[in-house]
């Protein structure tokens, strides 16, 4: 029969030889092989002090988007939560007022904007989906919480801060990808 | 004794069919159906007059008849062709065809503002669906998009007039359905437009079917206008007592809401039965109607991903392994979220709800 890999190995079963049956010799090659580990690279790091950089492609926590000018880039247009395998997103829509024009980027804008962070996978086809810009998978972990309903996360909750009005936040959360551009610039 | 009528030969992407004669290529090849009916846009068989002047259902004759076996020189028109005996259609088999339809289609959207997630129509569109089917990925037009000044309807219907393809339909609906007609086509070539004279509201009882007849997105219904997105909502069939029309309806559900009504739409988009009024916009609630049993969505469809049609329920076990006693849940959803609340019923609003029909949550 053909084999499935090329790796594979026949079991050795010949009977143990004296100084294997001791044992005393085994204990000391695997001790070494411990030992050896001591003095190679670590795997891990001190999280939360030390953080690893993320890959470009990294898919975390939802942020929703805004443009130049502050306005809300989110339509409700239903692309993201038709999308969701999970099923995650819910969303209201209403028609924006005059004089919210410097609010909403279009007339129909998202009044609620839900997702479910229990069910989200993480997957990023909201990202794909949004015609317009509006949803972005960031560089951030979704955090951790004790009860189930803290991780409900309304719009509130997902926007990025106002550039306009909260220029300071903003240019704190904008992610390593944006300041290594500017920096390149 | 009554002459046996002559049936008409016609020959449309290599399938031939008997028809009557005085049909149209187009009825022919509805006949048929599938992929060898061509899309139309304008055209609309309850409508008389409908037809001609969208062009996306052009096909190629390749012989005229068989007293007369030549090609016609121009692709026509199929929905105001009539067929002749031993004609020889080509609609999707033909290259000319398929290339003319891409640029009409091309052209279809050259003033289209393409704001489809905004859109109410999105998803049931028939210009969506035949841009995505013959359309390019790009546009090559470079010039600021038609805009008009914004007309009021009144309280039931919204015009989007940026949306319009300048189909008629809507005209010939209000001409044909309603006794007095107050809109129509004002201005001429690039300038023209759907208008109500002197902003003359519509108040007829079919007027409503303008909703269902308009091809795009130009013509909306103010009561669902952006409650939804139409492929979470759930088509229902039903029906009612109804003393100006057949009361046969599609109810839109989302949970136990009935976000709009529309009437029922054959596999053309067509509607069956037109709707009066009250039935469209009056009645918002499952206790008017009586239900028949979730509508046919063709799988082509977005509006199909719900899956209702079939849905078998499973068991609930739970309650049977319990002793009757349903499993406790840890979070009830809407003691957390905000959308969909039960105590929130956005149906029972008269238009598109707004920033302040949501009170902030403390």
């Amino acid at each position: 029969m053909q084999s499935l890999t090329s790796r594979a190995k026949q079991v050795d079963r010949k009977p143990m030889t004296f100084l294997e049956r001791i044992y005393v010799w085994e204990i000391f090659k695997g001790m070494m092989i411990t030992l050896k580990h001591f003095f190679k690279r670590k795997a891990t790091i001190q999280y939360p002090d030390q953080k690893r950089e993320f890959s470009p492609v990294f898919r975390g926590l939802h942020v929703l988007n805004r443009d130049e000018e502050g306005r809300e880039r989110c339509t409700a247009c239903g692309l993201c939560a038709v999308a969701c395998p999970a099923e995650a997103i819910t969303m209201e829509a209403a028609e924006r007022l005059p004089g919210e024009e410097n609010l909403y980027r279009e007339e129909k804008y998202a009044a609620k904007y839900e997702i479910n962070m229990l069910r989200c996978i993480f997957c990023g086809l909201c990202e794909e989906a949004c015609p317009k810009d509006a949803i972005y998978l960031s560089e951030t972990f979704a955090p951790s919480n004790y009860q189930r309903k803290g991780l409900i996360y309304p719009k509130e909750d997902l926007l990025i801060p106002n550039p306009v009005t909260e220029p300071e936040e903003y240019k704190k959360a904008v992610g390593i990808r944006k300041k290594q551009q500017e920096k390149a610039n | 004794m009554a002459e046996e009528k002559k049936l008409f030969k016609v020959t449309i992407d290599n399938i031939t069919i008997d028809v009557e004669p005085g049909t149209s290529i187009l009825t022919a090849a509805r006949m048929i159906g599938g992929d060898v009916a061509p899309p139309a846009m304008c055209y609309y068989s309850k409508l008389k007059g409908s037809g001609g002047k969208c062009r996306t259902c052009l096909v190629e004759v390749a012989a005229g008849s068989t007293a007369d076996p030549r090609p016609m020189p121009k692709l026509v028109a199929s929905c105001r062709t009539n067929v002749m005996d031993g004609m020889v259609v080509k609609n999707i088999t033909s290259e000319r065809v398929v290339d003319a339809r891409n640029g009409v289609v091309e052209f279809l959207l050259i003033n289209h503002p393409l704001d489809c997630p905004v859109c109410d129509q999105a998803g049931e569109c028939h210009l969506q669906d035949l841009s995505y089917d013959h359309g390019k990925e790009g546009t090559r037009y470079e010039f600021q998009r038609r805009t008009f000044k914004k007309h009021d309807l009144g309280p039931y219907i919204q015009l989007h007039m940026t949306r319009c393809i300048l189909c008629y339909r809507c005209v010939f609906t209000a001409d044909q359905l309603t006794n007095k007609r107050v809109h129509g086509v004002l201005d001429r070539g690039d300038h023209a437009e759907i208008a109500t004279y002197i902003e003359k509201s519509l108040d007829n009882d079919f007027i409503g079917n303008v909703i269902d007849v308009c091809p795009v997105g130009a013509l909306t219904d103010k009561t669902f206008r952006f409650k939804n997105r139409v492929w979470f909502l759930k088509p229902v069939n039903a029906h009612c007592e109804c003393t100006k029309c057949k009361g046969n309806v599609t109810l839109w559900y989302r949970g136990e809401e009935v976000f709009r009504v529309t009437a029922r739409k054959d596999q053309w988009g067509e509607v069956e039965d037109w709707i009066c009024n009250e039935c469209r916009f009056e009645k918002k609630k499952t206790s008017d109607w009586i239900i028949e049993g979730p509508a046919h969505i063709s799988r082509q469809s977005v509006i199909s991903q719900g899956h209702y049609e079939k849905l078998v329920m499973p068991k609930e076990t739970m309650p049977e392994v319990m002793g009757g006693r349903q499993p406790r849940l840890l979070m009830d959803i809407h003691d957390v979220s905000g959308v969909n609340r039960p105590d929130v019923d956005l149906s029972q609003l008269p238009g598109p709800a707004h920033s302040t029909d949501f009170p902030k949550q403390s």
